[in-house]
């Protein structure tokens, strides 16, 4: 049983169920995998090593928990107790949090067992992990590529089997496109389902940790998991209970998502996904979201803005490291924020991009007016080279085009696999609906991984 | 050369007695607590913690907001004060700037001039810090025990113009929140703390000059509140007369109150207005208050008598002088107890103004209690109906009698005196004190 890394939630829930494998058995599997692969991939910040104990605990007191024994990683922006959490920042190096996020808290509560802490951009300010203070992880599809960000430790550890699920955190896309880079399933949940307590903040506003998995099964089952009302988190709300609908599901197709700037490949993968859908059962029809176009503008203010105040208390007086240590990155954008907040410049930068955010939220609740999700591409390009674009942060900016709307918004989106272009680099499909709509976006997912087989794919590493 | 106004606007802080603070958990009081006991992820501003607001303290803000006279916005929410402090571990002080949750109002002084209130609004206290020296090390010390703690602001018009306004102000907000049962609003310990803004207005030939505004701070009585404005406003003449500056947007400064030698230093010298680069926190949903919501508050004050409605009340139900209700009134507690007095006394008819007087002269024991009182002055009444002359003769009587009570009362058995008070009892059917009698030992 060598290949038990490979294994998705439910596949190991069940075969510890049956006895079929230890917990133990199955995290040793999974460390091997990382130490097997890791030098190539970088995924992890640190390995728990502990993991081993713990499931050999679990495996004593036979326990009954809904993921009992299986391991995840976390990204390293999230708080674990004791273990180190350096939001990949050379600032934080020596950083243990004295509690654990609230997400983190709840899998533990179900029985996962923490394997490490993944790479991400330093501070998730990124979309390749190329801005981390400790190196960037590469793509398990294409080591000279990279695998997105800013979760892109959590993406490359799900991908290559260095964990069975992780949990990243999505401000402008940092789940969704590196699931896209890696082909996994990556759900960005609705602002304020899951808890931000112990996630190290980057733009409050816009700020979601969510499952990163290989099946949408697996995400639902994560996300049912880790969402609700936290007391810690005045922002988060009750995952209000609703009934799937009955009839056909109407989806639009963004004209703005499927533009000329879009890669042609990418556009024909998410296309031909869109046609395996059943008719008798799927609408398809084409919508208009006109203001996607300002999306970037307005989230290059409004983060930053956020940034430049979260980042202030990283003064490396009572723990962390001078802010002489912080990444180019993060200097940048400390910078930027500093800048559009500042008097006589908030007016026409902070406040002006609010308003803007105001008509992007119009442009996506007057489509469900009229569709009930939305499909169109993750990111402009597939995985683009490791040094491509680190010397144009504008270009880089530029990959969050369809993906910044849906945190502008406060809407869930998730990132399905849905095809290879040429060079066998993964392309992703988004599926993205109203506020509260995950259900329904897991019952579409669901249904295109029995129709498709695109999550099956594994890397060859 | 000569004075013609000065210029005072009060900036006033209060600590509010909730049992948590503003945003977290924690105990909210700080004072004589060991250092950094009451702290959390929170108010420690540790990566990832959130700010979670307190109910009762926004609650309790627009209560003294309401009993100033405030508007109380619909939709209200906290900003974000950005700047860097070794008392601020977040980097940002969680405040309110541009909706404050009241709006308006006054605060009449005993003249009956209103002294107009800009805005209330709600924010959190930051750490304390303090200098000390250790092992002949001088070092800064932070109390994380105050991060946190609810602290409301209370900003008044410039329209103070005397020091003895702006003490009378003082003590009339701090009344107020006693009353209103918010906050001990306590200036020695620092659950209320003001800072006065100063300038005065010159006149010379007919022309106009006002000089540049001073805020005073390190201000810890109403007292040091008078002296420093009394001071600042003659310094400010002075320098007017040497360096002839006026008022500009840039040229305001800090200076702060040396009890001790009885002047303001110079603390800072500000260039221009700070930028705090505000924003909504966006950490906290804005607050969107029902019409039921107001309403519940608006019923909230009304069930609590406010200082000048209880006086006005005393005045009319009591029939007291202006001076006696206004004492009366001056504690929520003293009025209380004084109309439990009454109501004891009702009984034992013993009228009101007779508890008036002896509450105000402080006659009768501080501990006792308001059935007591009564009980006390029913005494004293009975004894003054028998003349005094006759009292004291029969006293001194039974004391040549009982020379055994005396030496016993001379050797520290106070309790000896009882037999005395029985016996003159017995006889003239009053009660005396024990220090009546122990006066007539010789």
């Amino acid at each position: 049983m060598d290949s038990l890394y490979q294994l998705s939630i439910l596949e190991a829930k069940e075969g510890i169920k049956k006895g079929s494998f230890s917990r133990e058995e199955l995290v040793k599997s999974v460390l091997s995998r990382i130490e097997e692969v890791e030098p190539k991939l970088n995924s992890f910040v640190s390995v728990n090593k502990e993991a081993v104990k713990d499931a050999r605990k679990k495996d004593q007191e036979k326990e009954d928990k809904a993921l009992s024994g299986i391991p995840v990683a976390i990204k390293e922006v999230l708080s674990t107790i004791d273990i180190k959490t350096t939001a990949s920042s050379r600032v934080l190096e020596n950083y243990y949090p004295a509690y654990d996020a609230t997400v983190v808290a709840k899998l533990k509560e179900n029985g996962a067992i923490l394997i490490g802490k993944t790479n991400c951009d330093a501070f998730a300010f990124g979309a390749s992990t190329e801005n981390s203070g400790f190196g960037v992880s590469k793509n398990p599809y294409d080591l000279e590529r990279v695998p997105g960000g800013s979760s892109g430790g959590s993406a490359s550890a799900v991908a290559a089997g260095e964990t069975i699920f992780a949990l990243g955190t999505d401000t402008g896309g940092s789940i969704r496109q590196p699931a896209s880079f890696c082909s996994i399933t990556g759900l960005k949940p609705t602002y304020g389902a899951c808890s931000r307590y112990g996630l190290l903040a980057m733009a409050s506003s816009l700020d979601c940790p969510g499952p990163m998995t290989k099946t949408a099964e697996d995400a639902e089952t994560v996300f049912n998991l880790i969402k609700g009302k936290d007391p810690k988190d005045a922002t988060s709300v009750d995952f209000p209970e609703k009934k799937l609908q009955t009839g056909k599901i109407r989806i639009g197709l963004p004209k703005e998502y499927f533009s000329d700037g879009i890669d042609k490949e990418v556009k024909e993968a998410v296309l031909k996904a869109v046609k395996s859908f059943p008719e008798k059962d799927f609408e398809f029809t084409y919508v208009s979201l006109p203001n996607t176009g300002y999306a970037i503008e307005v989230y290059y203010i409004i983060t930053p803005s956020e940034i430049s105040s979260n980042m202030a208390r990283y003064d490396g007086i009572r723990f962390g490291k001078e802010r002489k240590y912080f990444e180019d990155e993060v200097k940048r954008r400390i910078m930027l924020g500093t800048y559009t907040l500042s008097a006589g410049y908030i007016d026409q930068f902070y406040l002006k991009a609010s308003k803007v955010r105001r008509l992007i939220t119009n442009d996506l609740e007057n489509a469900f007016k009229k569709v009930d999700l939305i499909i169109g591409p993750v990111s402009p390009t597939p995985p683009f080279k490791i040094g491509e674009k680190t010397d144009d942060p504008l270009k880089m900016y530029l990959g969050d085009i369809l993906t910044a709307s849906a945190n502008l918004a406060g809407i869930p989106g998730i990132s399905v696999p849905c095809g290879f272009a040429d060079k066998g680099l993964p392309i992703g499909m988004q599926i993205m609906g109203p506020r509260f709509s995950e259900e329904l976006i897991f019952f579409v997912s669901k249904t295109f991984q029995t129709l498709t087989n695109w999550h099956k794919a594994r890397p060859k590493i | 050369m000569e004075l013609s106004k000065t210029i005072i606007g009060l900036e006033v802080h209060i600590e509010l007695r909730t049992k948590s603070k503003m945003f977290c958990s924690c105990s909210a009081d700080h004072f004589g607590v060991e250092p950094n006991t009451q702290t959390c992820p929170v108010c420690l501003g540790l990566p990832g913690a959130l700010p979670v607001p307190n109910e009762k303290a926004i609650k309790d803000t627009i209560v003294i907001g309401l009993s100033l006279g405030s508007t109380i916005p619909k939709s209200t929410w906290f900003d974000r004060k950005n700047y860097f402090y070794p008392d601020l571990p977040k980097g940002y002080q969680i405040s309110q700037y541009k909706n404050p949750l009241c709006v308006g109002g006054s605060l009449e002084l005993d003249s009956g001039k209103k002294i107009g209130i800009t805005r209330a609004h709600l924010e959190e206290d930051t750490a304390k810090l303090q200098h000390a020296t250790i092992s002949g090390e001088e070092v800064s010390l932070i109390d994380f025990n105050r991060s946190g703690v609810p602290l409301v602001e209370i900003v008044s018009e410039p329209v103070l113009s005397t020091s003895d306004e702006a003490k009378e102000y003082l003590e009339k907000l701090q009344q107020l929140v006693r009353y209103l049962g918010v906050s001990d609003a306590d200036m020695e310990k620092g659950s209320m703390r003001c800072e006065p803004n100063v300038n005065i207005e010159i006149k010379e030939s007919g022309k106009l000059y006002r000089t540049p505004i001073t805020e005073l701070k390190n201000i810890n009585s109403f007292r040091f509140a008078k002296r420093a404005i009394d001071y600042e406003v003659q310094r400010q003449f002075e320098e007017f007369k040497e360096k002839r500056e006026e008022m500009t947007p840039g040229n305001k400064q800090t200076r702060g109150w040396d009890e001790t030698k009885g002047i303001t230093v110079l603390q800072r010298q500000k260039e221009e207005a700070k930028d705090y680069r505000y924003f909504p926190e966006p950490d906290i949903p804005p607050i969107v208050w029902t019409d039921e919501d107001l309403k519940s508050f608006a019923t909230r004050i009304k069930e609590i008598e406010l200082p000048k409605e209880k006086r006005q009340r005393f005045l009319r139900e009591y029939s007291l002088s202006d001076y006696q209700a206004r004492i009366l009134t001056d504690l929520k507690e003293q009025a209380e107890y004084y109309e439990a007095s009454v109501r004891a006394g009702k009984e034992k008819g013993v009228s009101p103004l007779e508890i008036a007087n002896v509450v105000i002269n402080k006659r009768a024991g501080k501990d006792l209690s308001p059935e007591e009182l009564v009980e006390f002055i029913a005494r004293e009444k009975e004894i003054k109906e028998v003349p005094e002359e006759e009292i004291n003769s029969l006293i001194e009587k039974y004391l040549e009698e009982n020379p055994d009570i005396v030496r016993s009362f001379k050797e520290g058995k106070p309790q000896a005196l009882g037999k005395i008070i029985g016996l003159v009892k017995k006889e003239l059917g009053v009660i005396v004190s024990a220090d009546k009698i122990a006066s007539l030992i010789k």
